[in-house]
């Protein structure tokens, strides 16, 4: 389980557009925050920039949505679909990716690493 | 040993047969010997006068490359037959060559036939038969005034449009006294000739020609049986045609008493080693001179040759439905109520020029024939009733009368049997359409590349259509034409629902209509169509997360997760210090060069972060954005044009960067591809492209909806001879039409062959303004041409959209996964061993 301290302050929330992601570097390793906003409400989701398709990193450059119930994003090279809750991707089963505890305190995003 | 075969005369038909014998699969056993006496190989004569569109024989090629060749066909083309030895079963030709044979399919054809007058034969004087005749027209009319034809049947109509069309005062000369004597009656006749004589064509009939002699203000003077008298410079007859059977009777196989080959069902002559088919074929007394009937004769004596198929030619019916000048004509079966005791129902409107006949038999049970001139609307429905014997309902006129009140009739498709042909032109009947939507055809595109029905003339896609609705009904199919989950609606539904509600943002589109919270499908399709409605700049916050991969960072994204920049280079004209500056941003940011396909430079290999100081560097020096990531206009190709070229006859590189500003920027369905060729050369290749434009000595040609790429297609002549303002008026209201009802991803071919009525249909509405939309279409794209803005200097100018490409949120750092190798002195993405070892090493 993460404690406080784990927590590893990242950005300000606007440097992120709603229902957009971000890539920050974080102890060597890419990870692509994700904006989730309906209604003015955010929720935020962080998993490995890295797709393994294409293997380029870059799917924080993805377009948010969803399918049936699934909060995902949707990989800008080849649009394999990866679930931002769980980091599976929706189209190959034995795909998943690394994903991080994320949130937002006094307007900071913040990881925990 | 295999079957020596030997084919004479390489027309349709002919090639017909040649192909019906390699798709049987039995060419291989036989040794194939084909002599055409026309100088070049099949073409497709039935679409003669398209010739006149491009002047190119190569348009009308029947012959697809290598057929020939990977047949093990002989062609001898300009070779003529001269004898046939029975006897010795040998043939020869006119070049001395003598050769043996097993079995002979003559495929001859018919010569126009030419009213022995006196003066029949002077100068000036022609026929309607061959691409020569047509090259030797054309030659003639530049030094003619006036021109004639005689015979007022479908080709001579056709001759005298295009000898309108070569600027010729026309007149049509008619032996009958009406036009198009076999086909419609005294009404429809008089019908045609009113809208005909509205074109500026002189009509005149009940005419018999008894001399040509020498005239005082043209070259000719007609002189007729009535006294009256015709000046002209040129004349062409057209008075139908007389079977080609020459060899027939130099072998003496049996003849008809007025000519033709006498043949059998399986199209055998009195000899049976010798075959023929087509219009010098006769059957039942009859000489069949249309192509259908051809064809279907190629395909039963290949089947009883190579016995691989069991067809057998019946006779045909010769119902037609064509566009003679511009004037819709149809002819149903026994069209003249010839049939004892026939009773017939028609509808006259002259106030919009329509003249319907329908003849019944005595019971008023069945339909027997009909005429149709002005709408051959209901065309395929009268065909179906007269070929199936379908009952008729109580009031037969129902079916001609036009639909007041939503009255009229309309037939169930269900109720037509099995076997009832849909497309006649290539013999689909009702069971092939079936069993290929239920094999999974279930668009009308997919329909005509698996059946080929509705590829022909077209005037069965209405009822293809209908037949496919139903299908898919009868299958049980709910046809789900939402576009996604999130929203149950088409792409041309939510186009409306954006523009009519006035919707500016995606966010409000998905409360008012959607559920969810979007997805790669809807968000950039909606990003697309609020681009096209308002034309707001893409990176605004609202719109920048619906942007797909590339227009996300406005550059094409690559494997390796860079980018590619492209800058405008409209009609691909660009000044050398453009080009040297080009050159100087490439070499600066190391990137690698490549000129694309669209007359531009792709330079390749930019991080995110450095995209925006690469495009400072070239906006400053007066580039701006290519919008090649875009779902948008991407080029406007140009051949050098007549500035430089020794033949071009417009400027087509002024034309197309004129056109190129126009239109770029403009969002779409699909990437739109333009192109201008200054003559008829084509070197812009403007054939395969969304529109090309072809220069004219009077103006422009319009094609539409061709494409490169996988399935590559030639565009459709759209409009010829416009002025550049006519040419710019149609292509606006061509491409909002297109963006207003096109599917999402559905590039401008597939959207035609989609439509029912295909280019007729769009040459109605962006012609004729049939719908009543072109002010709405022309005002839409004003919107949009008017509001342009370069997106990458507006984008550059904010420092807040400018953050957003860098790499990291929280680092100045770039992507270590991003790693580079030379290759022909140029950078190249490192293969993924290349880059472990690379990224070990560093």
């Amino acid at each position: 389980m993460s404690t406080e301290n784990n927590w590893k302050e990242i950005c300000h929330i606007d440097a992120i557009v709603p229902n957009a992601g971000r890539c920050a570097l974080v102890e060597g390793e890419q990870v692509a925050i994700f904006r989730v906003s309906k209604s003015g409400n955010d929720e935020l989701y962080a998993i490995h920039n890295h797709d393994p398709f294409s293997k380029a990193n870059v799917l924080s450059r993805g377009i948010v949505g969803s399918l049936s119930e699934r909060v995902v994003v949707a990989s800008p090279i080849y649009k394999q679909h990866f679930c931002l809750q769980t980091g599976e991707c929706l189209e190959d089963e034995a795909t998943q990716l690394k994903t991080w505890q994320v949130r937002v305190e006094n307007n900071m995003v913040q990881l925990s690493a | 040993m295999s079957t020596r075969l030997i084919v004479i005369g390489n027309g349709p038909v002919g090639h017909k047969f040649l192909e019906t014998l390699v798709e049987s699969g039995a060419a291989g056993d036989y040794e194939i010997t084909v002599f055409g006496a026309e100088p070049r190989p099949a073409y497709d004569r039935v679409h003669l006068t398209a010739w006149f569109e491009t002047r190119n024989a190569d348009d009308l090629n029947m012959v697809s490359e290598g057929f020939y060749e990977d047949n093990n066909i002989l062609i001898r083309n300009h070779e003529k037959v001269v004898a046939i030895d029975r006897a010795n079963k040998t043939i020869s030709s006119d070049r001395g060559l003598t050769t043996s044979y097993d079995k002979i399919i003559l495929a001859t054809g018919s010569f126009p036939f030419v009213p022995p007058v006196p003066g029949h034969d002077r100068d000036n004087t022609f026929v309607y038969r061959t691409i020569e005749d047509l090259e030797a027209i054309t030659a003639a009319s530049k030094h003619a005034r006036v021109g004639t034809v005689v015979g007022g049947g479908l080709l001579g109509l056709e001759a005298a449009k295009a000898i309108k069309d070569l600027g010729l005062k026309t007149h049509v000369v008619e032996f009958a006294p009406r036009l198009m004597a076999v086909q419609v009656d005294d009404g429809g006749g008089a019908m045609l000739r009113g809208k005909i004589e509205q074109l500026g064509v002189s009509v005149h009939t009940g005419k018999n020609t008894q001399q040509i002699i020498d005239g005082e203000n043209a070259a000719h003077k007609m002189c007729f049986a009535d006294g009256e008298e015709l000046e002209t410079d040129l004349i062409v007859f057209s008075a139908g045609i007389r079977p080609q059977d020459e060899l027939g009777q130099q072998a003496e196989l049996t003849i008809g008493e007025r000519g033709g080959i006498v043949i059998n069902d399986h199209c055998q002559t009195s000899d049976p080693d010798i075959y023929a088919i087509g219009e010098a074929a006769l059957w039942g007394g009859r000489i069949f001179g249309m192509i259908a009937p051809g064809n279907n004769m190629a395909v039963a004596a290949a089947d009883h040759i190579t016995q691989t198929g069991e067809s057998t030619f019946s006779g045909a019916d010769m119902s037609s439905k064509l566009k003679l000048m511009g004037v819709d004509v149809a002819s149903v079966g026994d069209a003249h109520g010839n049939t004892p005791d026939s009773l017939s129902y028609s509808y006259i409107n002259q106030v919009d020029g329509v003249y319907k006949k329908i003849v019944v038999d005595k019971d008023r049970k069945h339909l027997l024939g009909a005429v149709l001139v002005g709408d051959t609307g209901d065309y395929s429905n009268l065909l179906q009733f007269a070929l199936n014997k379908m009952d008729l309902p109580e009031q037969p006129d129902s079916m001609i009368l036009p639909s007041i009140d939503g009255g009229g009739f309309a037939m169930g498709v269900d109720a037509l049997p099995d076997d009832a042909v849909i497309c006649s032109c290539n013999n689909v009947t009702k069971a092939d359409v079936v069993s290929a939507v239920a094999a999974g055809s279930v668009t009308l595109g997919d329909l005509k590349d698996t059946t080929k029905a509705a590829t022909g003339c077209g005037g069965c896609a209405a009822l293809t259509t209908q037949l496919l609705n139903s299908e898919l009904t009868n299958l049980g199919y709910e046809v789900n034409t939402d576009l996604c989950e999130h929203f149950p609606y088409t792409r041309q539904d939510l186009y409306n629902i954006i523009r009519i509600e006035k919707i500016k943002s995606f966010e409000e589109l998905l409360e008012k209509h959607g559920t969810g919270h979007g997805c790669d499908i809807c968000k950039p399709t909606t990003a697309s169509i609020l681009a096209t409605c308002w034309n707001d700049h893409i990176l605004e916050d609202k719109h920048h997360v619906l942007q797909d991969t590339n227009d996300y960072f406005m550059a094409n994204m690559q494997k390796d997760g860079t980018y590619s920049v492209v800058p405008r280079v409209a009609g691909g004209e660009i000044t050398p210090d453009k080009l040297i500056v080009l050159g100087q941003v490439a070499k600066k940011y190391d990137l690698y060069t490549k000129i694309t396909g669209g007359q531009r430079v792709d330079l390749f290999g930019a991080r995110g972060e450095q995209l925006p100081v690469i495009w400072r560097e070239l906006i400053d020096a007066g580039f701006e954005s290519g919008h090649a990531y875009g779902k948008s206009l991407r080029t406007v190709k140009s051949c050098v044009g007549s500035t430089w070229c020794r033949y071009g006859v417009q400027d087509s590189v002024g034309a197309a960067i004129q056109i190129e500003n126009r239109y770029k920027g403009l969002r779409s369905p699909h990437k739109l591809k333009m192109a201008v060729s200054g003559c008829t050369r084509e070197c812009a290749e403007a054939q395969c492209k969304d529109v090309g434009i072809i220069a004219t000595e009077n103006g422009f040609n319009m094609y539409v909806c061709g494409n490169g790429g996988m399935k590559p297609r030639h565009a459709d002549l759209f409009a010829t001879d416009l002025d550049y303002d006519t040419l710019i008026k149609y292509i606006d209201r061509f491409f909002m039409f297109y963006i207003r009802t096109a599917d999402r991803l559905q590039r401008t071919s597939v959207w035609m062959d989609n439509m029912e009525g295909g280019l007729e249909y769009l040459q109605s509405v962006i012609i004729e303004d049939k719908l009543g939309i072109c002010a709405e279409l022309e005002s839409e794209m004003a919107h949009v041409v008017g509001t342009y803005q370069c997106e990458w200097k507006t984008t550059i100018e904010d420092p807040e959209k400018v953050k957003r490409f860098d790499h990291f949120v929280n680092s100045d750092e770039n992507d270590s996964n991003v790693v580079f190798v030379k290759e022909r002195q140029q950078i190249r993405p490192a293969s993924e061993d290349e880059r472990k070892d690379l990224i070990a090493t560093a």
